[in-house]
C-alpha cells in the first residue's frame, strides 16, 4: 500500500508547486495575490467545468465564449457586460482565455491605477471600436444606463451636452485624451469602476 | 560606448585569460586582424570587436572565477538589470494584452535571473549574490505578508455581500463599524493589559479591603438578578468599576504603579483615539484628490461614472437604473429652465417654520431629559423597593425613546423645506447630531449635579469616619496605655464608606450603554424583522399590496446608524475612565452588532430607492467623530483636573487631585533634574510663549497650505492649457502618444476570430516576435544593441507617414512595425541587427 501512496503524494505536491509557478507570473502581471488568482481560476473553471482543465501547468489553450462569462453574478446586472468582456478579449468577439479573464478582473480591481482604468473604461464605452467616442457610442451608453426611458430629444440633448463639456479639440467626438481629461476629475470614477470578486 | 571601448583596450589581457581554451584561437585571430588595421580604424572597430567577443566572455563567466568585468560594464549591466526589474514592477500597470505582458515578464525575469548573479566582482561577488538572494527573499516575504494582511481583515466577504446588494453607501456603514471595532479593540488592549489584568493578578483579592467588598446591608441582595442587571451588588464592587482599584502606589513583585498607569491609560485612550481619527481623516482627504470643477462635466460624469460596477443584485440594479434616469431628467430640467421660483415667499416661510419646529423639538427634548434626570435623583433618595421598573429606568427609557422618535419626526418636518436630497441629508444629520449632543450634555449636567451632591455627603461621611477613627485610637491608647495601636478589627464589609461618586458615574454610563444596546437590537428586531415577516406573510390575505404599498419593507437607515455608532463611542470615551470594563463591553457590542446587523440588513431590508454614494460623506462622519471625541474629552479632563477623588475608593483615594499621582511619581521616583525640568515647563512664563509660538506656527502653516493650494490650482490651469494647446497642435496628426499607441495595440486582433473569413498574412509584429526570440541573449550585446538601434531609428526617415490613413481595426500591426516598439523589444528585439 505504502508504495502506491507515497508517489501519488509526491506527484500531487509537484503539481501544486508547478501550478503556483504558472500563477506566480500572473501575480506579477496583475493586482491579485496568489490566493485570489486561485479563486479566479476556480470561478473560471466553474463556468465550464468540462472545457477548462483544473491543471494549468502547461498553460492550455482554451477560451470561454462571451455568453458564459456574461452570466457571472458579478457581471450579470451590468448594462455594459458585453462591452467589458469584448474589450478584454483579443479577438474582439468576447472569447476570453484564462489570462484575459484574470486581466479583466485585475483592471477592475480596487488596486488598479486610475490611468489604467481610464484606458479600459474608454474601450468599454467605445461601442464601434474606432478609438473615438462619437455620438452613436454615447447614445448607446445612455440607452443602456437608463433602459431607454428617455425620449429621443432628451437623449439627443444629453449627448450633445456631454460632447460639448468634454470635447476639447472641437471635432464633435471624444478622443481618449478628452475622455481621460474628463474622467480623471470625476470624483466617483474610482469608487464605481471596480468589481470585487 | 566610450567606457566599453576603454575597458576593451585595458582589459584585453584579462579577457584573453578569461576565455575558455576553445575560444582563445578565435580571439587571437580577431585580434590579429585588428592589428593589421590602421590605428584610426582600430579605434573604430574595437567596440565592434568587443561586441563580437563579448558573448564568449559571458558564457564562460559562470565557470571561471573572474574578476574581469570592468566598472563601466558592470554599471551598464547593473542598470540594465535595474531597468528590467522596473519593468517587472510596473508591468501590471501597462495597458497591454495579457500575452504580451507574460512574454515581457518572462524575458525580464530570465534576464534578471541570469545576470543578477554574474554581477559583483572579485571578493564582493559572493556578498552581492547574497544580497540579491536576500532581496528576493524579502520581496517574497513582503508579498506573503501582504497576502496575510489582506487575509486578516475580518468580515471582508460579509461586507462585500452587503455591498453587492445595497451599494456602497450601506457598505460604508459596515466598514465604519469594522473600523470602530478595530479602534475599540486597541483601547480594550490598553485598558485590559495595563489596568485590569495587573489589578486582578497582583492586587489584593476580593474581600480583603472595604472597597473590594460588598457592604453588609447589601449582601443579601447582591446576587439577585435584578440588582446585578442594574450593575449593583457584586458588579458594583468588581473590577468593572473605578471604585475597585486600590490606591497602593506599587503592587506585586513587579512594583507595578497601578494608580499612575490608570491615569495614563485614561488619558492615553483619548490621545490614541485622537491620533487615529486625525490620521484617518488625513488619509481620506488625500484619497479624495482633486474634486475638480463641479459644474464642468455634469452630463459626461453622469454618463460615464454613474453606474456602480459593484452592483450584482437585480433589485439594486433596477433602483440604480431608476435613479440614473431621474438624475438625468433632473439635470435636463435644470438645463432647460433656470429655475423659476414662483412662490419664493411661501418656500421661505415654510423653511423658517420647519426650522422653528425643529428647534422647539430640540429644546423640548433637552428639557424632558433634564426633568427626568432631576426626578431620578429624587427617586435615588427614596427607598428602592417602592419604585416601579419604569421609575428606575426612566432616564434611559426617555433618552432611547427620543432617539427613536425624533429623527423620523425631523425627516417629516424637513419635507416642508423641499431641499435637494443631498442638502437635506446634511441638514438631517446635523439636526440629529444636535439632538444627540443636547441629550448627552443634558445628561452630563444632571450627572454633575448628582456628583456635587455626592461630594457634599462624602465630606460629612469622611469627617465622621475620621472622627470615629480618632476616637478609637485615643480610646485604645488611653485604655491599654500604649502608642502602638493596631488598626480597628472591623470586618471590611462593616466599614462606613462614602458614596464613591466615580463608581456612580461609571454605573450610569454602563447602564446607558446597555439600554442603548437593548433598544437598538429591539428596534431592529421589531422594526425590521417583525415588519418584514408581517409584510411578507400577511400579503397573501390583505386588501392592498403590503410589499409595494404602505408598510413595505424597511430601508437601512445609514445616517441614523452611523450617528448612533458615533455617540455610542462618545459615551465609551467618557465612561471608560470611571468604568474600565466599559471598553470590553463595547467590544462585545460591536462584535455582535456586526453579525446581527449584517443578518438583519440581508434578510429584512430593501435597497434604497435613491442609491447615493458614501465616498463623499466619509470624512463628514469622521469629522463628527472628532467633534464628539473632543466634546467627550472635556468633562473627563474637567473631573480629573478639578474634582477631588473619593477618599475611600479608587486608585486616587487619599489624594487632593487625581493628577497628583504624576507629581508624586516625578518627585519621588524620577531623578531630581526631571522634576526641575517639569517645574520649569509648568511655569506660566514658559507656557504662554509656547502657546503663542504654536498659534504662530499654526498661522504660518495655514498660510503655507493656502499658498500651496493656490499654486496647485495655477498648475492645474497651466496643465489644462498645455493640454489644450497640444490638442490643437496635433489635431490632424496621427497619435504620437505612448498611451494612444497602447490603445491601438489593444484593438481586437481580427485574425484571432475563430472562423477566419479572409486569408491574411500574419501581422508583421508576430514575425518580429518570432525572429527576435533568439535563444541566448548577451547583456553587452543587448545594451549595445539598444544604442545602435536607437541611432538607426533616429537616422531613418520618419516611418509614420503611411499610417495617417483612416483608423481601422487593422491598425494594430502596422503601428507596431513602424517605430521603436514600446516595451518588449527593449534589449531583445534590438539585439538582432548587429548579430544577424
Amino acid at each position: 500500500m505504502k508504495i502506491f501512496i507515497v508517489p501519488s503524494i509526491i506527484s500531487h505536491r509537484l503539481q501544486t508547486i508547478s501550478v503556483s509557478a504558472v500563477f506566480l507570473s500572473l501575480q506579477d502581471c496583475t493586482f491579485f495575490t496568489r490566493k485570489e488568482i486561485l479563486r479566479l481560476h476556480g470561478r473560471y473553471h466553474e463556468l465550464a467545468p468540462h472545457l477548462v482543465p483544473m491543471d494549468y501547468t502547461n498553460d492550455p489553450d482554451c477560451k470561454l465564449p462571451l455568453a458564459l462569462i456574461v452570466n457571472m453574478p458579478e457581471l450579470k446586472e451590468n448594462p455594459f457586460r458585453n462591452r467589458i468582456v469584448e474589450s478584454f478579449s483579443e479577438d474582439g468577439m468576447g472569447n476570453l482565455s484564462f489570462n484575459e479573464f484574470v486581466d479583466m478582473f485585475s483592471v477592475l480591481s480596487e488596486t488598479a491605477s486610475r490611468e489604467l482604468k481610464a484606458i479600459y473604461a474608454f474601450k468599454i464605452y467605445d461601442f464601434n471600436v474606432d478609438n473615438y467616442l462619437c455620438k452613436e457610442d454615447l447614445e448607446k451608453t445612455l440607452n443602456r444606463l437608463t433602459k431607454e426611458e428617455l425620449t429621443p430629444e432628451e437623449v439627443e440633448l444629453v449627448c450633445q451636452k456631454s460632447i460639448e463639456e468634454a470635447d476639447l479639440d472641437g471635432d464633435n467626438k471624444l478622443s481618449f485624451a478628452d475622455f481621460e481629461n474628463m474622467i480623471t476629475r470625476a470624483p466617483d470614477f474610482l469608487s464605481t469602476f471596480h468589481i470585487r470578486i | 560606448m566610450k567606457v566599453l571601448t576603454k575597458c576593451c583596450i585595458e582589459g584585453k589581457r584579462n579577457i584573453f585569460n578569461l576565455l575558455p581554451v576553445s575560444c582563445r584561437s578565435d580571439f587571437k585571430a580577431i585580434m590579429c586582424s585588428i592589428r593589421k588595421l590602421s590605428t584610426l580604424a582600430k579605434r573604430q572597430y574595437k567596440t565592434y570587436i568587443f561586441l563580437m567577443i563579448f558573448p564568449f566572455i559571458s558564457s564562460s563567466g559562470s565557470e571561471s572565477d573572474e574578476d574581469s568585468m570592468s566598472e563601466g560594464e558592470m554599471a551598464a549591466l547593473k542598470e540594465e538589470v535595474e531597468e528590467k526589474k522596473k519593468v517587472i514592477a510596473t508591468l501590471r500597470n501597462q495597458p497591454w494584452r495579457m500575452k504580451k505582458r507574460l512574454v515581457v515578464l518572462k524575458e525580464a525575469q530570465e534576464f534578471v535571473e541570469k545576470f543578477e548573479g554574474a554581477l559583483g566582482k572579485g571578493k564582493g561577488r559572493k556578498l552581492y549574490a547574497y544580497k540579491v538572494m536576500m532581496t528576493k527573499k524579502l520581496i517574497k516575504f513582503k508579498r506573503d505578508f501582504e497576502n496575510f494582511k489582506t487575509a486578516c481583515i475580518p468580515w471582508e466577504r460579509k461586507i462585500k455581500e452587503v455591498e453587492s446588494h445595497f451599494g456602497s453607501s450601506v457598505a460604508s456603514y459596515f466598514i465604519f463599524l469594522r473600523w470602530m471595532y478595530g479602534l475599540n479593540l486597541v483601547l480594550f488592549g490598553f485598558m485590559f493589559g495595563l489596568v485590569i489584568l495587573p489589578e486582578i493578578l497582583m492586587g489584593l483579592p476580593y474581600g480583603s479591603i472595604p472597597r473590594k467588598t460588598v457592604p453588609r446591608e447589601e449582601q443579601e441582595t447582591a446576587m439577585d438578578y435584578s440588582v446585578l442587571f442594574d450593575f449593583g451588588g457584586y458588579c458594583k464592587y468588581s473590577f468593572l468599576f473605578y471604585g475597585y482599584y486600590n490606591n497602593e502606589p506599587t503592587i506585586g513583585v513587579l512594583k507595578f504603579r497601578l494608580p499612575l498607569s490608570y491615569l495614563l491609560v485614561g488619558v492615553g485612550i483619548f490621545g490614541y483615539s485622537l491620533m487615529v481619527v486625525i490620521r484617518t481623516m488625513a488619509r481620506n482627504a488625500n484619497e479624495g484628490g482633486d474634486g475638480g470643477e463641479e459644474g464642468d462635466f455634469t452630463f459626461s460624469w453622469k454618463m460615464f461614472t454613474s453606474w456602480d460596477y459593484l452592483i450584482g443584485n437585480p433589485e439594486t440594479a433596477d433602483n440604480k437604473y431608476a435613479s440614473i434616469t431621474t438624475s438625468f431628467k433632473e439635470s435636463i430640467v435644470d438645463e432647460q429652465e433656470n429655475q423659476k421660483d414662483e412662490n419664493i415667499h411661501l418656500r421661505r416661510f415654510l423653511r423658517v417654520l420647519a426650522n422653528f419646529l425643529i428647534v422647539s423639538c430640540l429644546g423640548g427634548s433637552g428639557y424632558l431629559i433634564y426633568f427626568v434626570v432631576k426626578r431620578s435623583q429624587e427617586f435615588a433618595n427614596m427607598k428602592k423597593d417602592n419604585l416601579s421598573w419604569f421609575e428606575k429606568n426612566e432616564v434611559e427609557f426617555v433618552m432611547s425613546l427620543l432617539g427613536l422618535v425624533c429623527p423620523p419626526l425631523f425627516e417629516t418636518i424637513a419635507e416642508l423645506e423641499d431641499y435637494h436630497p443631498r442638502i437635506a441629508l446634511k441638514w438631517q444629520l446635523g439636526r440629529i447630531f444636535a439632538l444627540f449632543l443636547g441629550n448627552l450634555y443634558t445628561f452630563l449636567f444632571a450627572l454633575f449635579d448628582e456628583v456635587t451632591a455626592k461630594l457634599e455627603s462624602e465630606k460629612v461621611i469622611k469627617n465622621s469616619t475620621e472622627w470615629v477613627l480618632n476616637q478609637y485610637y485615643s480610646n485604645y491608647s488611653s485604655f491599654y496605655n500604649t502608642t502602638d495601636v493596631p488598626p480597628p478589627a472591623v470586618h471590611p464589609s462593616d466599614v462606613i464608606r462614602g458614596p464613591c461618586w466615580e463608581t456612580g458615574v461609571g454605573i450610569e454610563f454602563v447602564k446607558l450603554i446597555v439600554s442603548d444596546i437593548q433598544v437598538t437590537y429591539l428596534t431592529i428586531l421589531i422594526g425590521d424583522f417583525v415588519r418584514a415577516v408581517i409584510v411578507r406573510f400577511l400579503n397573501y390575505c390583505w386588501c392592498w399590496d403590503l410589499e409595494a404599498g404602505f408598510p413595505s419593507y424597511g430601508e437601512f437607515d445609514i445616517s441614523g446608524n452611523v450617528l448612533g455608532l458615533i455617540f455610542n463611542q462618545g459615551m465609551i470615551w467618557m465612561g471608560a475612565f470611571y468604568a474600565p470594563g466599559l471598553v470590553g463591553l463595547n467590544v462585545l457590542r460591536l462584535l455582535s452588532s456586526m453579525y446581527y446587523q449584517c443578518w438583519a440588513v440581508m434578510c429584512c431590508n430593501v435597497p434604497h430607492e435613491r442609491v447615493f454614494k458614501a465616498s463623499r460623506s466619509n470624512n463628514f462622519y469622521m469629522g463628527l467623530l472628532l467633534l464628539v471625541l473632543f466634546l467627550s474629552l472635556l468633562p473627563v479632563v474637567y473631573t480629573i483636573m478639578t474634582l477631588s477623588p473619593s477618599f475611600d475608593c479608587g486608585p486616587f483615594s487619599g489624594q487632593e487631585k487625581m493628577y497628583d499621582v504624576i507629581m508624586e511619581t516625578i518627585e519621588k521616583d524620577l531623578p531630581a533634574f526631571i522634576g526641575n525640568l517639569f517645574s520649569y515647563a509648568t511655569n506660566p512664563g514658559l507656557i504662554l510663549p509656547a502657546v503663542l509660538l504654536m498659534v504662530l506656527a499654526l498661522y504660518y502653516l495655514n498660510a503655507v497650505s493656502k499658498a500651496y493650494q493656490q499654486a496647485n490650482t495655477d498648475l492645474k490651469k497651466k496643465m489644462q492649457m498645455a493640454r489644450d494647446e497640444e490638442k490643437n497642435r496635433r489635431n490632424n496628426k496621427d497619435s504620437t502618444n505612448q498611451v494612444m499607441k497602447d490603445l491601438e495595440d489593444l484593438l481586437p486582433n481580427k485574425s484571432l476570430i475563430p472562423p477566419p473569413t479572409e486569408e491574411e498574412p500574419p501581422p508583421p509584429d508576430v514575425v518580429i516576435e518570432k525572429g527576435s526570440k533568439s535563444p541566448k541573449m548577451k547583456p553587452g550585446a543587448a545594451a549595445k544593441g539598444v544604442n545602435l538601434q536607437k541611432d538607426v531609428s533616429l537616422a531613418a526617415p520618419n516611418p509614420r507617414a503611411p499610417v495617417t490613413r483612416a483608423p481601422g481595426p487593422r491598425k494594430g500591426p502596422p503601428g507596431n512595425a513602424r517605430g521603436p516598439q514600446p516595451g518588449p523589444g527593449r534589449g531583445r528585439g534590438r539585439g538582432g541587427p548587429p548579430r544577424h
